[in-house]
C-alpha cells in the first residue's frame, strides 16, 4: 500500500479532460483521500496536448509532483509528450490500435479505450468515461462511488446519455481490474469525511459572494474568466449583477460606478487587461471609491502564454496607476486563503476607500485541494457607510480627518448631493488649484491611509524559521510547494518557510522577525527578475542568500524545487 | 426648487460667452421643471469643459476619467435604478476617447440621458480637432486642415438602435430644455447632441454660423420613421435640423435582464450572506 499516488490524464483539447479530472477529484474526495489537483492546458479549443494532474494521498498534500505513477493517454501525441513522466516505475496507459503505435514494454498498458467507448457508449466521445472507470479499477477502488459521481455530474442530461457514461466507465473499470493483475496501484482504504474541494477561481467567487459583492464587471481573459463564469452562474441565486464589459476600461469604470452608487463591486482580469485598467485604478484612489480588482497573472509581456502561470505582475500591481496613492495587495496561497482574503479585500476597500488588489495566477485559479471545512464567520461584512437618512448637514465627501478616511455616503441616502472628482478637489469635491490643499489631500490619500492599512496587514505564514538552516520565502500560489518542501527537510536540514499572502503594505517587521534567526534564506518565485526578493530587500534591508526563479510558464513541482534548491546551495 | 436653486457656489471656469452656459441653464431648468430632488439625480462626466458642468449643479456628481463617463453612469444606474442619471460629456470625450463605450452602451440600453456638448473642437487642450470638426479646419495640430471624415454621432446612434436621438442648440433654451426632459423621461439610452459654439477655439462654427443654418423639425416630421431619421441625421451644411430625430421604445437593460423587477442592488442587505448552500456543490 502506498501513501500517495500521482495521476496524469492527458489528451487533446476537446476530449473532456476537465470532466474526467473533476470526476476523479470528486471520487477521491468522497472516498476519503486527501488530494491536490492542477491543470496544464494550451491556448486552443481543439487539439494540442493538455493534462489534468491529481495527487492522491493519505495525508494532506499541497503541491504537484512532477513524476506520475499513472499516465493515462487519450491520444497519440500525449504518449509522446507525457509518457516520460511515468519514468521510474510508473505506468502509461495507451490505446495502441487507435493511436497506431507498436507494442511497447511492460511500463505500458494497452487498453482499447476507443473500442470500449464505441461499444458501451456508441461514440469515441465516451473515452473519458472509460478512462475514469479504468483509473478506479487500476486503483482497486469500488465502482459504486464512480457510478454515483457520474450520475451526479450528468444530472439533467437524458437518461440514455447518463447510462452510456456509466456503462462506459464500468467497461473501463472492469478492464482495469481484469486485465491489469498487478495490485501496485491499490490505494489503502480511504477515510470518508466531509470535505470541500474547489479551485482558486471558485474560492474568489465564493469569497466575493460571501462579502456581499453585488456587481462584477469583467472582460473575458484567461486565466481570470473562471471567476466571471462562477459569479455569472450564481448571479440569480445571490442577486449579483454580472456584466460582461466591452473592454477592461469599461470593466473597471463600471465597477467604480456601481461602487460609488453604493453596491460592493469588483472586477477581474489578467495582466494585459490589468494594464488597461490602470487609469481606473488611479481614479479609484483619487475619487476614494472602494474597489476590489483581481489580477489573475499569466506569463507576459503582451499576450505571452495565455493559459500558463507566472508571478511577474507583482511590480505591476505595486506601481500601477499614475500618481501616488494607498492600496493593498493580497497574494493568497491556497483556495481557502483566497476565499478569506477576498472577503477581507471588500472590507478593507470600504474601510479605507481604496483599491484592493488580489493577485491570482493560472496555477492557483485551476488548482484544488481538499479542505476539512470553511470558516464562514471570519471577515464579517463591515461597510463603514453613513446610514441612510443620516443627518449630515454640510456633508463633505472628502472631509479631512485625522486618519485620512472621510465619512462615506452614497447618492440619495443623504438629503444633500455628493460630489466625487478625479481632479484634485476641495473637501466638498470640487475642482481646485490650491497647492496647500493639494498637499493635505495627497497626505490623506497616501500617507494616512497607508498607515491605517499597515496596521491591519495580514502577517505572513511562518513555519520552522527560527534557527533554521534554510528558510524558503515566497508569495501567492507557491504556498503549497514551499510548505511541503520545507516539511520534507531536504538534506536532513532544518528548513522553514515564510509565505506572504499580503505583499502590500509589506509586513516588514514580521518578515524581519521571521528571518533574523535563520542561517540562510532563499526567495522562491515564478518570474525572471526576483520581484519579491527585490521588494523584500527594499522593505527590510535583508538580502536573500539566493533566488530561485522559474519562468517557463509552469508551476514549481516538489522535485523541481528540490533540484533548484540543491543547485542554488551548491553554487 | 427653481432653476436658480440648482446652482452651486463653485466658481465657473468656462470662458465668457461659452456655449456651455446655455446647456447649464437648460439642465437646471429641466431639473426644476421635472421637480427632481438633487439627492436623486446623478450627473456623471469625464474630462473636458463639458465635464465641469456637474460641479455647477446641485445634484450628485461623479467627475471621472476622460472618455469613461458612460461605463460609470451605466453601472451606477444598474446599481440604483432610482437615480436619474445624466451624462454631461463632450465631442472629444464621448465620440473620441470613449467611442467604444458609446457603441456598447447604446446596445446595452441602460436608462441614461447623454448630453454631448458638441463644439466640434477640443477646448480644454486648446484647439485641436475633435471627431466632429468640419473637414478643412486648420488647427495647431491639423496644420493643413482636418482630413479625417467627421464622425456622425446621430447616424451611428440610429444605426445601433438608440431609442432617443436628438439634436439641440445651446441658444435655443426652450427647445433644449424640452429635449433634455424628453430624454430623461425616455426609458432607455437617450442621446442629445448639443450644438455649442466654442468662442475661444472654433472660429468657424460660431453663434452666427449656427443661427443661419439651424431649424426645428416640425409636427410633420415623424421621428418613428428610421429611414427619414437617417436622412435628417446626415443633413449638415446649409441647413441643420434640431429636435427629436429618432424615437423608438424598446426594452431596457433592466427589463431584459430581469433586474427591473428586483430591489435595487444598493438596497440589498449584505450583512450576512449565507454561502453554505453553495458549498454543497463542492462536497
Amino acid at each position: 500500500m502506498r501513501e500517495e499516488i500521482n495521476l496524469i490524464i492527458t489528451g487533446e483539447a476537446g476530449q473532456g479532460l476537465q470532466t474526467i479530472g473533476n470526476a476523479l477529484g470528486k471520487l477521491f474526495q468522497r472516498t476519503g483521500y486527501h488530494l491536490f489537483t492542477d491543470q496544464d492546458y494550451m491556448s486552443r479549443v481543439r487539439g494540442g496536448n493538455n493534462f489534468y494532474r491529481l495527487r492522491v494521498a493519505s495525508r494532506p498534500v499541497y503541491a504537484p509532483r512532477e513524476r506520475a505513477d499513472l499516465v493515462v493517454c487519450l491520444d497519440r501525441e500525449s504518449v509522446e509528450r507525457q509518457a516520460g513522466k511515468a519514468a521510474g516505475g510508473g505506468l502509461v496507459v495507451l490505446d495502441q490500435k487507435t493511436f497506431q503505435l507498436e507494442a511497447r514494454g511492460p511500463e505500458y498498458f494497452d487498453v482499447p479505450l476507443h473500442d470500449l467507448a464505441e461499444r458501451h457508449g456508441g461514440s469515441a466521445l465516451y473515452m473519458n468515461s472509460v478512462a475514469s472507470g479504468l483509473v478506479a479499477g487500476l486503483l482497486r477502488m469500488d465502482f459504486d462511488p464512480v457510478e454515483r459521481i457520474i450520475r451526479a455530474s450528468f444530472a439533467g442530461k437524458p437518461d440514455e446519455v447518463v447510462d452510456k457514461n456509466v456503462n462506459s466507465a464500468r467497461a473501463g473499470y472492469d478492464h482495469g481490474r481484469g486485465h491489469f493483475r498487478d495490485d501496485r496501484f491499490a490505494l489503502p482504504p480511504g477515510k470518508p469525511r466531509e470535505t470541500l474541494l474547489f479551485n482558486g477561481s471558485e474560492a474568489i467567487g465564493l469569497g466575493a459572494i460571501a462579502a456581499g459583492c453585488k456587481f462584477y464587471s469583467a472582460y473575458p481573459m484567461t486565466p481570470s474568466t473562471g471567476v466571471l463564469n462562477f459569479l455569472a452562474h450564481n448571479m440569480q441565486a445571490y442577486g449579483i449583477l454580472v456584466e460582461q464589459a466591452e473592454d477592461e476600461l469599461a470593466a473597471v469604470n463600471m465597477a467604480l460606478g456601481a461602487s460609488f452608487a453604493g453596491a460592493r463591486a469588483m472586477t477581474g482580469t489578467s495582466g494585459g487587461g490589468f494594464a488597461l485598467m490602470t487609469e481606473g485604478l488611479s481614479l479609484a484612489a483619487m475619487t476614494e471609491t472602494p474597489i476590489v480588482i483581481m489580477d489573475s497573472q499569466r506569463p507576459a509581456p503582451a499576450t505571452g502564454f495565455p493559459t500558463r502561470t507566472e508571478q511577474a505582475d507583482l511590480d505591476l500591481v505595486l506601481h500601477a496607476g499614475h500618481g501616488e496613492f494607498a492600496r493593498a495587495i493580497f497574494a493568497p496561497g491556497t483556495p481557502e486563503e483566497a476565499f478569506h482574503l477576498t472577503r477581507r479585500a471588500f472590507n478593507l476597500a470600504e474601510k479605507y476607500q481604496v483599491p484592493v488588489i488580489i493577485l491570482n495566477d493560472q496555477h492557483l485559479a485551476d488548482c484544488t485541494r481538499d479542505l476539512p471545512g470553511l470558516d464562514l464567520e471570519r471577515e464579517p461584512v463591515e461597510r463603514h457607510l453613513l446610514p441612510r437618512g443620516a443627518k449630515a448637514g454640510g456633508y463633505q465627501r472628502y472631509a479631512l480627518t485625522p486618519d485620512g478616511v472621510s465619512p462615506r455616503a452614497v447618492p440619495s441616502w443623504l438629503e444633500t448631493p455628493i460630489w466625487a472628482d478625479s481632479d484634485e478637489h476641495t473637501e466638498e469635491g470640487h475642482i481646485t488649484e490650491d497647492g496647500a490643499l493639494r498637499v493635505r489631500m495627497v497626505e490623506k490619500r497616501l500617507n494616512l491611509k497607508m498607515a491605517g492599512l499597515a496596521r491591519e496587514v495580514v502577517p505572513p505564514t511562518v513555519s520552522n524559521a527560527d534557527g533554521a538552516d534554510l528558510v524558503l520565502v515566497g508569495f501567492g500560489s507557491n504556498y503549497g510547494v514551499l510548505r511541503e518542501t520545507a516539511e520534507a527537510s531536504p538534506g536532513g536540514k532544518k528548513v522553514g518557510f515564510v509565505h506572504l499572502s499580503q505583499v502590500w503594505p509589506f509586513p516588514a517587521a514580521e518578515v524581519i522577525a521571521a528571518l533574523q534567526n535563520a542561517r540562510k534564506f532563499l526567495v522562491v518565485e515564478n518570474n525572471a527578475t526576483g520581484q519579491l526578493a527585490r521588494l523584500l530587500q527594499r522593505e527590510t534591508g535583508l538580502s536573500p542568500n539566493g533566488r530561485i526563479l522559474q519562468y517557463d510558464g509552469r508551476p514549481f513541482t516538489l522535485e523541481g524545487l528540490a533540484r533548484k534548491i540543491e543547485s542554488e546551495l551548491a553554487s | 426648487m427653481k432653476s436658480q436653486d440648482y446652482k452651486t457656489s463653485d466658481e465657473i471656469a468656462w470662458c465668457p460667452g461659452c456655449g456651455n452656459f446655455g446647456i447649464w441653464n437648460a439642465v437646471r431648468a429641466s431639473l426644476a421643471e421635472m421637480n427632481l430632488a438633487p439627492k436623486d439625480v446623478l450627473l456623471v462626466s469625464g474630462i473636458g469643459q463639458a465635464a465641469k458642468l456637474p460641479h455647477y449643479v446641485q445634484a450628485n456628481c461623479f467627475n471621472g476619467l476622460h472618455g469613461r463617463a458612460l461605463p460609470v453612469a451605466a453601472a451606477a444606474k444598474m446599481a440604483n435604478p432610482k437615480l436619474t442619471v445624466i451624462v454631461t460629456t463632450g465631442d472629444g470625450d464621448c465620440y473620441g476617447e470613449g467611442g467604444n463605450h458609446l457603441l456598447h452602451n447604446i446596445r446595452r440600453n441602460v436608462d441614461l440621458t447623454v448630453l454631448v456638448h458638441d463644439n466640434q473642437i477640443y477646448g480644454l487642450t486648446k484647439g485641436q480637432a475633435s471627431p466632429t470638426t468640419d473637414p478643412g479646419t486648420r488647427t495647431k495640430v491639423q496644420t493643413g486642415g482636418v482630413i479625417l471624415a467627421p464622425f456622425q454621432p446621430l447616424e451611428v446612434a440610429i444605426a445601433l438602435g438608440a431609442g432617443f436621438v436628438a439634436r439641440g442648440y445651446t441658444k435655443d433654451q426652450a427647445l433644449l430644455s424640452g429635449l433634455i426632459q424628453e430624454a430623461v423621461r425616455h426609458r432607455g439610452f437617450a442621446l442629445v447632441d448639443i450644438l455649442q459654439p466654442c468662442v475661444s477655439f472654433n472660429k468657424k462654427n460660431t453663434y452666427a454660423w449656427y443661427d443661419k443654418r439651424v431649424y426645428t423639425l416640425g409636427a410633420e416630421y415623424d421621428p418613428a420613421d428610421k429611414a427619414a431619421a437617417y436622412v435628417k441625421a446626415a443633413e449638415w451644411g446649409d441647413r441643420i435640423p434640431l429636435g427629436v430625430l429618432y424615437r423608438r421604445e424598446s426594452p431596457t437593460y433592466a427589463d431584459q435582464s430581469g433586474w427591473a423587477d428586483k430591489p435595487p442592488l444598493v438596497e440589498a442587505d449584505i450583512s450576512r450572506v449565507d454561502v453554505s448552500p453553495l458549498l454543497a456543490e463542492f462536497r
